[in-house]
């Protein structure tokens, strides 16, 4: 049966078919889906973790305990993660481990574009690249043989648009390979420097072998066409290629890329006249190239940053792209995305951009929208969980002079328990008097609404153990602590003032639902009365102000002709962040 | 030949679903197909494309700027900032239907009225009022299936089993009036 996949569901279903028994992730685009496809296969114990590191880990202690097991990511999960990844190559395994990095060319929904390859190269552990779906199927069955066949956890790189990408797929059923037998093994499994030096020689010898299979495996094939031009490319890069170039050149296509089949690539090259090296993002494979002495164009030609797409290429080859229609498009306006009609961050950073004299340190959310018009509410973001640190070091520094500034420090709900947490300790621990946010909507809502430790629910949905963010808070040493409702304008601006004020840390918890989130019981008894009557605007009572538009919901339509707001009723949920704002009155609850 | 169709819309608007199904009617037609869409932070109201490829053997999972034989648009400005990606002399859909960006609400630009206008000078443009005609059938957000009726209809897809891939996607309840939102699609962009 043909099936159509995007690359993380394949890369799912390539795991279930290798028999893997235990998996675990921390959601991000581009790679969230794939724990949540594995979720779908009963045999696969799939877990949520708090961030990367853990989910690894978790991973590591599978794969010791004798199950196949995947970690999945994004490309900057890796970085959390790293810490155990480099130690994991030494270790090895006993069943078989992969991980998963899902990098983002062209940086669609992160903070930077790292190309992931080179920590293949850097942590010492093999490395796979597949250029579509049934390869991402193909190639993950075949990392799992090998992981155990080499002693060693796989590195499978993919791509936003290989992780989001349909192509055709022919699944095939599971091979149950049963768990193995845990052996006590010090000597393999306890990292002690006399132990690590053992295993970073047998490391070296792991790794050379993997280089020959590097050089006859199926995945590094050559393949000829009348022509002495020749591409080298791994990944999607490999299609965007051939839609390019078609058969006026040869290929060498690799798909096994840390240890690179150096044999192969002298033997392509040597005999091509001219050699084209196509990747996204580094220079990984064209150094290669380099250093076994051959002339190459590659990022001397083509971008360092962005998707290699055809056009791209063609542009960089010929200097044009393919005939289009040339027209008018200087009056398209941009559509950058906003916080949704009845988001609970609204109304807090309505209130938060309005304080003087305030550094607000951010983090890695929807609520990183906060940063933009009309509220102008966010002044740096640099990782998952750096808001609170971050914002105690500015306090710290800001303590020094006399400038008088303060600092407020946000992030979510899932952000607090992925990295917050710590970040919140040294708060604590140093005696900081920074006022730091947790905007609980109950839910990890930027990466598509996936369950997390305060949520009450487990990644199939089944009920699970629900941190509670405020006694964690004060278990930590927070003293002050007030859990606030959002929408509530007057709330917010006391709470921030008042504390604002303390010469202790302290800790606000703004509790409301995502308004995109299917509420559960438990919601619906809590927060009752949440997206259940709409507003609308009686236009004889509107005077046209436009302070309620100041608020940046995108319900809110001003008709320039008739000088009123109305409000779009299909997007309301009835938040009520903006009747709070109308000097007149107008904004009503609809049939009222 | 590999044909080219380019679904341009904001995010919400159920592009996906209707690459969905598109996809999945060409897969079962015997088309190698390639759908490429971006996931993420712009679906929280940003501009979207889902990107459709079939064909013998299809390279490239997404469509070069002037490569594509269609664009269906869900939005009047998302149709003008896509038309880039139309292979000249290839057909356009647009949605009559406008929603403002929030630069725009903000009172910061305009929307631009002369959207269609523009387009029409340029390429062979259908408008159809398909969120008008979805609300008619009793559930306006059919639209994007009135809208999948368009693409069936252009790109000559008829001979589908559309009724069966309906079926097999969406809910029991909700069979018979994706069916008649596919029907009105086409009958718009129909002679």
């Amino acid at each position: 049966m043909k099936v159509l996949w995007t690359g993380n569901e394949a890369v799912a279903r390539g795991a279930y078919e290798a028999g893997v028994v235990y998996a675990s992730a921390y959601p991000g685009t581009p790679s969230t889906e794939i724990l949540e496809n594995l979720a779908t296969y009963p045999e696969i114990l799939s877990e949520w973790a708090p961030n990367e590191k853990v989910a690894l880990e978790a991973v590591i202690g599978a794969s010791f305990a004798g199950g196949r097991t995947m970690a999945s990511m994004k490309h900057v999960g890796v970085n959390v993660a790293a810490d155990p990844l480099f130690t994991f190559a030494y270790t090895g395994v006993n069943g078989g481990a992969v991980i998963i990095s899902a990098d983002e060319p062209g940086q669609h929904s992160a903070q930077n574009e790292q190309d992931n390859r080179n920590y293949a190269k850097a942590a010492k552990i093999p490395m796979m690249e597949a250029s579509d779906s049934q390869e991402c199927l193909d190639m993950i069955k075949a990392a799992f043989d090998l992981s155990e066949e080499y002693d060693v956890p796989m590195f499978f790189r993919m791509t936003t648009r290989l992780c989001h990408g349909k192509s055709v797929v022919t699944p095939s059923s599971r091979k149950e390979v049963g768990i193995k037998s845990f052996v006590k093994n010090p000597g393999k499994y306890v990292m002690v420097p006399g132990n690590a030096k053992v295993r970073r020689m047998d490391l070296e010898q792991r790794l050379s072998r993997l280089k020959e299979y590097s050089e006859n495996c199926p995945w590094n094939r050559a393949e000829y066409h009348n022509s002495s031009v020749g591409v080298i490319a791994s990944g999607p890069s490999y299609h965007y290629a051939k839609e390019v170039f078609g058969e006026t050149a040869s290929y060498l296509k690799l798909g096994f890329t840390n240890p690179l089949p150096d044999h192969l690539i002298q033997e392509f090259c040597s005999k091509m006249e001219t050699i084209y090296v196509v990747e996204e993002n580094d220079p990984y494979l064209e150094e290669r190239v380099g250093m076994l002495g051959f002339a190459c164009q590659g990022k001397d030609l083509f971008p360092k940053m962005g998707e290699m797409t055809p056009d791209v290429i063609r542009k960089a080859l010929y200097g044009t792209m393919l005939p289009q229609i040339e027209y008018d498009n200087t009056t398209v306006v941009p559509r950058p995305p906003t916080l949704c009609a009845g988001c609970p961050h609204r109304g807090f950073f309505y209130q938060l951009g309005k304080k003087k004299n305030v550094m607000i340190s951010g983090d890695i959310g929807c609520y990183t929208l906060g940063f933009a018009k009309p509220y102008n509410a966010m002044d740096s973001t640099v990782c998952m969980g750096a808001s609170f640190s971050m914002g105690h070091g500015a306090q710290q520094v800001f303590r020094q002079t006399d400038s008088g500034m303060r600092v407020v420090s946000v992030l979510g709900d899932s952000t607090f328990f992925h990295t917050g947490i710590n970040s919140l300790i040294t708060v604590v621990y140093n005696k900081s008097n920074t006022v730091n946010v947790i905007l609980d909507n109950r839910i990890t809502a930027m990466t598509g609404h996936q369950e997390n430790p305060g949520s009450g629910k487990n990644v199939k949905g089944d009920p699970a153990p629900m941190m509670d963010i405020e006694a964690i808070v004060k278990a930590l040493g927070i003293q002050y602590v007030r859990t606030i409702d959002p929408n509530n304008l007057e709330q917010v601006s006391q709470t921030l003032d008042e504390f604002l004020a303390l010469e202790e840390p302290s800790v606000i918890i703004t509790r409301w639902p995502c308004a995109l989130k299917k509420l559960s019981r438990e919601d619906r008894e809590e927060f009752q009365g949440a997206f259940v009557e709409k507003n609308r605007i009686e236009e004889e009572t509107c005077i046209g102000c436009k302070k309620c538009i100041r608020c940046g919901c995108p319900a809110l339509v001003f008709n320039k002709e008739k000088r009123k707001t109305s409000i779009d009723s299909l997007q309301c949920v009835g938040c009520d962040v903006c009747t709070q704002l109308c000097p007149t009155g107008a904004i009503k609850k609809e049939g009222k | 030949m590999t044909k080219n169709i380019l679904l341009a819309g904001v995010g919400g608007q159920g592009t996906i679903l209707a690459g969905k199904l598109l996809t999945q009617g060409l897969l079962e037609a015997g088309y190698d197909v390639k759908m490429s869409e971006i996931l993420g932070m712009s679906q929280r109201g940003g501009d979207v494309v889902s990107q459709v490829r079939f064909g013998e053997r299809v390279d490239s999972p997404v469509i070069e700027k002037g490569g594509a034989d269609m664009i269906v648009a869900f939005e009047k400005m998302e149709a003008l900032r896509a038309l880039s990606f139309l292979k000249p002399g290839g057909q356009v859909v647009v949605n009559d239907y406008q929603m403002p960006s929030m630069p725009i609400l903000m009172g910061d630009f305009d929307y631009p009225h002369h959207a269609i206008e523009e387009i029409k000078k340029h390429a062979d443009t259908k408008v159809i009022p398909a969120s008008d005609m979805a609300e008619k059938l009793g559930n306006g957000k059919v639209m994007n299936i009135v809208l999948l009726g368009t693409i069936i209809k252009t790109m000559g897809l008829e001979g589908i089993d559309w009724n069966r891939i309906v079926k097999e996607n969406v809910k029991p309840d909700f069979v018979e009036i994706n069916m008649k939102a596919i029907k009105a699609g086409m009958d718009a962009v129909g002679g």
